[in-house]
């Protein structure tokens, strides 16, 4: 169904790191998302356009890009809820390279998660028992708080002190960090909590809290990162770890 | 910034709390009662209170102040760790010696 308003007008990033915006029209229509535009102009419009997606609802992280200025998983944004006088414009996320078009490079984000130690390390074998754990424990509400993170990206384009500083570990892998420190199986903490604490790691945070604000699973990694400030500043007290 | 960086700035950043409501609080006093040159010298001088108390105001404000245009230069002129390091210290080094020149000035005698 065609709403009001006929036509959207959208400016999309085309190209590299040197590219520029395009405009194109686009048909408006009901409960339209920005993936929806996205990819009808890349059906109907101009099928060189690059960009990504995978799940469409919201599980996947991978469709996040910027739309009028903020980091936005574009496959449950709607239209309607950031269009500013029928016009869009739409790039690729921020703080990481481009590959083409809306298509960011992801390696850096993914690589400061193994900087963070964002793995689980184990602490039992397969011939110990499963480990009991009861929800209602404080590392447990705490560790829950911060665990259904998808990748997406959007914290670390919104994030002043990645763009400021491009060691700086970032929200995303902090707050991972924070949900294995509060993993009771987990035995890597005093390594992990030895990388967060590094030159980069999450000292740096200045709050600003962009990334509470538009993560799309309402999660807060500012509160995780001041959980590890906590963490690491009395592991270093007490001798555990040396930055 | 790491974790030693972050506890020698915000553990002079609670120390400097009280230390600068004191400071205020005797800026008004002295302008309040309207002390002159003299009459503040006369209390200062050879007093190891006060060379103590502006000795650790000094240091305090050096660390904090220098660890924090390091993080300033890092992230907003792009310097190098080392380069900020270099820069930052120097600073440290400078606020050191202009602040203990000022504290001999009002507590040695003339």
């Amino acid at each position: 169904m065609v709403s009001p308003q006929s036509e959207l007008s959208v400016a999309l990033w085309r190209g590299g790191k040197d590219g520029v915006y395009q405009t194109y029209q686009v048909p408006t229509r009901t409960n339209q998302t920005i993936l929806d535009v996205v990819t009808w102009i890349q059906r109907n419009l101009d099928p060189t356009l690059s960009y990504r997606f995978a799940c469409r609802v919201g599980m996947c992280g991978s469709c996040a890009m910027t739309v009028n200025g903020r980091p936005r998983w574009t496959c449950r944004t709607h239209v309607s809820k950031v269009a500013s006088a029928g016009r869009l414009e739409i790039g690729p996320l921020e703080n990481l390279p481009v590959i083409k078009d809306l298509t960011a490079d992801m390696r850096p984000f993914f690589e400061k998660w193994q900087r963070a130690k964002g793995v689980f390390s184990p602490s039992k074998t397969r011939d110990d028992a499963i480990e009991e754990i009861k929800p209602d424990t404080p590392a447990r509400i705490a560790a829950d708080k911060a665990i259904e993170c998808i990748n997406c990206g959007v914290c670390y384009a919104a994030c002043d002190t990645v763009r400021w500083n491009p060691d700086y570990l970032g929200p995303a892998a902090l707050n991972r960090a924070w949900s294995l420190v509060n993993d009771v199986r987990d035995a890597g903490n005093t390594a992990r909590l030895k990388a967060i604490s590094a030159d980069g790691g999450c000292h740096a945070c200045h709050s600003h809290q962009s990334c509470q604000q538009l993560c799309p699973q309402t999660l807060n990694p500012t509160a995780s990162i001041s959980g590890l400030k906590r963490c690491a500043t009395h592991a270093y007290l007490q001798g555990e770890i040396k930055p | 910034m790491n974790v030693r960086l972050y506890i020698w700035q915000r553990s002079t950043a609670a120390l400097m709390l009280p230390l600068i409501l004191v400071h205020l609080a005797l800026i008004f006093y002295a302008t309040g009662k309207g002390l002159k040159a003299e009459d503040i010298l006369a209390r200062t001088r050879g007093s190891i209170a006060w060379a103590s108390f502006y000795g650790i105001f000094v240091m305090a404000a050096a660390i904090h102040s220098a660890i924090g245009i390091r993080s300033i230069l890092i992230e907003w002129l792009c310097l190098s760790t080392r380069q900020a390091n270099l820069l930052a210290v120097s600073l440290g080094a400078a606020l050191l010696v202009l602040g203990f020149r000022a504290i001999a000035a009002v507590v040695l005698h003339g």
